[in-house]
């Protein structure tokens, strides 16, 4: 039976401000299933993660029990490191979730530090957050306090484990977990090429496992009560709930845990008690701004990861009216469930404007380190402006198109299809909108 | 006179060089705590990371200027950062900032002695937009009406971000 609204797993803490405190966290059962785990070896550990379907919460929905399989049987000395950057624009739970309910992201990871064998762990906090990064100092104090953390983790006798909260000091390209191991060794916060892998050759050269925070809060919970029953919460091949931050137009914005087959349209009519001043939709964006947008009439597909893939109703993205845009082997992009950020826009939207602003911070995020994605995010910013200005130029609608076109697919790291992926997929839906923008002749002065 | 951290901030950064292979991790750390006892990391503040950590001045100088926090010449007591990526720009993200700079008397990017003012990218408070940042302080849902008040609370309290350094 797939979950049902209400269920709550990683948010069920939310406004309890005593829960913070090891003591109170205790008292609801708090570290009992770390220590369970303890009794389990690393692969019945893995086994269960596999059976959950769990897959990861921060943008790529990989299958967590798979990342984990592929850390070198036996390797020493492996690493567990913790994504809690969230900077894609329109997410906003994990945030939440370090401050409400820390002792439940030490109790997975303590978890999942058993399962791969993981001694030094990490949670790479992103700078801005002060609140939190103190919320999370504390919570890691308390846990060495009592055992739960040292040379001695979970009173075994042998088995340390330690984790240490790793402040970052603003940029979001930290996030893509190449970058971020990368910041976390001293370095500019720059990706690496890959292969290697991090499971292969991560932090400090060792085997390393970077999860994000919402995915390493569900661990405890599947160890608890088996792969089994997580699976079932779900759907498919997406196990357990999942947590959107809704955020634009709509009456009640906000972080909500909900079953994997709720529909953006029960999304914001039955949950967010509809758009905002009586409105309409125009569209959205369903999981951070480096997704394709839907449109109005593409609500009706559920937030689940597969869903956002394949559903038919999701009419894919073209480079060019008419020309599909190919990922590779044919394959069609409709859009993904990405980092679960949810925006929301009512039809008196200006949608040139809203993407000319996804452009402008792409560009500015970009590392540099690859000429498509430093000089393309560039140029889909510049015009992006001029067409919001209004002085767009005939053919800049195609040249859009091409440029986003030659992004993707062509740099080190995502953040390339970050920024190409939006802008071929605003081009779609909203293709009038742009148009109407390019008025001035070719040849005539600007 | 060359700097030198304080006592505190050296019992710190020990604490920390015992959490990595080598002390190079340490220097965002190492950085953070810079900024917060000398105000900005001016070349002889980057020189004393450098040598605090046994890193080359050019390592630390590209390290330091990668990331939008650390900044080069001293600012205001208050960094505000005011989001004005789409959640809080659909919500009225850059009224709220047009309506600090006119009551600050700054444009976005400059300081006094109170305040920075920075346009700042997605705070994860989306669900609260338009959401400004102070320190540890978060400002949800504001207005521009809200703004006079914010800036006479920060004013009275101030919630400078080298707090947790
Ligand atoms: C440009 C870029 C930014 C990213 N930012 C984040 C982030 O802020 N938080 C996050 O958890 N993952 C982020 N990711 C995804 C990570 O690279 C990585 O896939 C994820 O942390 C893995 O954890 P998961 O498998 O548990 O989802 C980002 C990826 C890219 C390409
Ligand atoms: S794609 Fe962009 S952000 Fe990623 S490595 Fe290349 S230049 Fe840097
Ligand atoms: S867009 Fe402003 S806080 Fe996320």
């Amino acid at each position: 039976m797939p979950a049902e609204i209400g269920t709550m797993l990683v948010t069920r803490a939310f406004g309890d401000e005593a829960n913070k405190n090891i003591t109170s966290y205790e008292e609801k059962g708090g570290y009992k299933i770390a220590r369970q785990a303890m009794a389990m070896t690393p692969d019945q550990i893995v086994e269960q993660v596999k059976a959950s379907n769990l897959r990861g919460r921060g943008g790529a929905g990989f299958p967590t029990g798979l990342k984990w399989s592929f850390v070198p049987k036996g390797a020493e000395d492996v690493h567990l490191v913790v994504n809690c950057d969230e900077s894609e624009p329109g997410t906003c739970k994990d945030r939440e979730l370090v401050y409400w309910d820390p002792h439940l992201l030490l109790e997975g990871m303590i978890i999942a530090a058993h399962a791969l064998g993981a001694v030094h762990n990490y949670i790479y906090i992103r700078g801005e957050m002060m609140k939190e990064y103190g919320v999370l100092v504390k919570a890691v104090e308390e846990a060495y306090a009592r055992g739960y953390l040292g040379e001695r983790a979970m009173g075994t006798g042998n088995r340390p484990c330690h984790i240490t909260v790793h402040r970052g000091a603003g940029a979001y390209i930290c996030g893509e977990e190449t970058a971020l191991l990368n910041s976390l060794e001293g370095l500019r916060g720059q990706p690496r090429l890959k292969p290697p892998f991090p499971a292969i050759k991560g932090l400090f050269g060792r085997p390393t496992v970077v999860n994000n925070v919402e995915t390493l809060m569900n661990v405890p919970f599947i160890i608890d009560k088996g792969g089994q029953w997580f699976a079932d919460l779900g759907v498919g091949r997406s196990g357990g709930t999942r947590t959107v931050c809704v955020s634009g137009h709509v009456e009640r914005p906000g972080v909500y845990e909900l079953p994997m087959t709720i529909t953006f349209r029960q999304l914001i009519d039955e949950i967010c008690g509809g758009v905002w001043k009586g409105r309409k939709v125009k569209g959205l964006i369903p999981g951070g701004t480096s997704m394709p947008p839907l449109d109005a009439s593409e609500l009706d597909v559920p937030v689940e990861f597969d869903a956002l893939m394949t559903d038919e109703r999701i009419r894919p993205v073209e480079i060019a009216a008419g020309v599909p845009f190919d990922m590779g082997g044919g394959r069609q992009l409709r859009t993904m469930a990405g980092s679960g950020g949810i925006v929301v826009f009512d039809d008196q939207t200006d949608v040139v404007k809203l993407c000319s602003r996804i452009m402008g911070f792409y560009h500015h995020e970009s590392c540099g380190q690859c000429t498509p994605c430093r000089e393309g995010t560039g140029w889909l910013d510049k015009i992006c402006k001029r067409l919001a200005a209004g002085k767009g130029k005939e053919g800049d609608v195609e040249l859009l198109g091409q440029i986003a076109n030659g992004i993707a697919g062509n740099t080190i790291c995502a953040l390339g299809e970050a920024a190409a992926w939006p802008m071929l997929g605003f081009l779609t839906k909203f293709r009038s909108d742009f148009e109407s923008r390019c008025t001035i002749k070719k040849g005539a002065a600007a | 006179m060359s700097l030198k951290f304080s006592d505190e901030a050296t019992s710190k950064l020990e604490v920390l060089y015992g959490r990595y292979p080598s002390k190079q991790p340490v220097i965002l750390a190492a950085l953070h705590l810079a900024q917060k006892e000398f105000g900005d990391l001016r070349d002889e503040v980057i020189e004393l990371v450098g040598s605090t950590l046994d890193l080359s001045v050019a390592h630390v100088y590209g390290v330091a200027t990668f990331y939008t926090m650390f900044r080069r010449q001293s600012g205001g007591t208050n960094t505000l950062r005011v989001c004005t990526n789409v959640a809080c720009m659909l919500r009225g993200g850059y009224e709220v900032l047009r309506s600090f700079e006119s009551k600050l008397g700054l444009k976005v990017g400059e300081s006094n002695a109170d305040f920075s003012l920075v346009e700042e990218e997605c705070i994860a408070a989306c669900a609260n937009a338009p959401a400004v940042v102070c320190g540890t302080k978060y400002f949800l849902d504001v207005t521009p009406e809200m703004v006079s008040e914010i800036v006479d609370y920060l004013k009275a309290n101030p919630h400078p971000e080298s707090e947790v350094a």
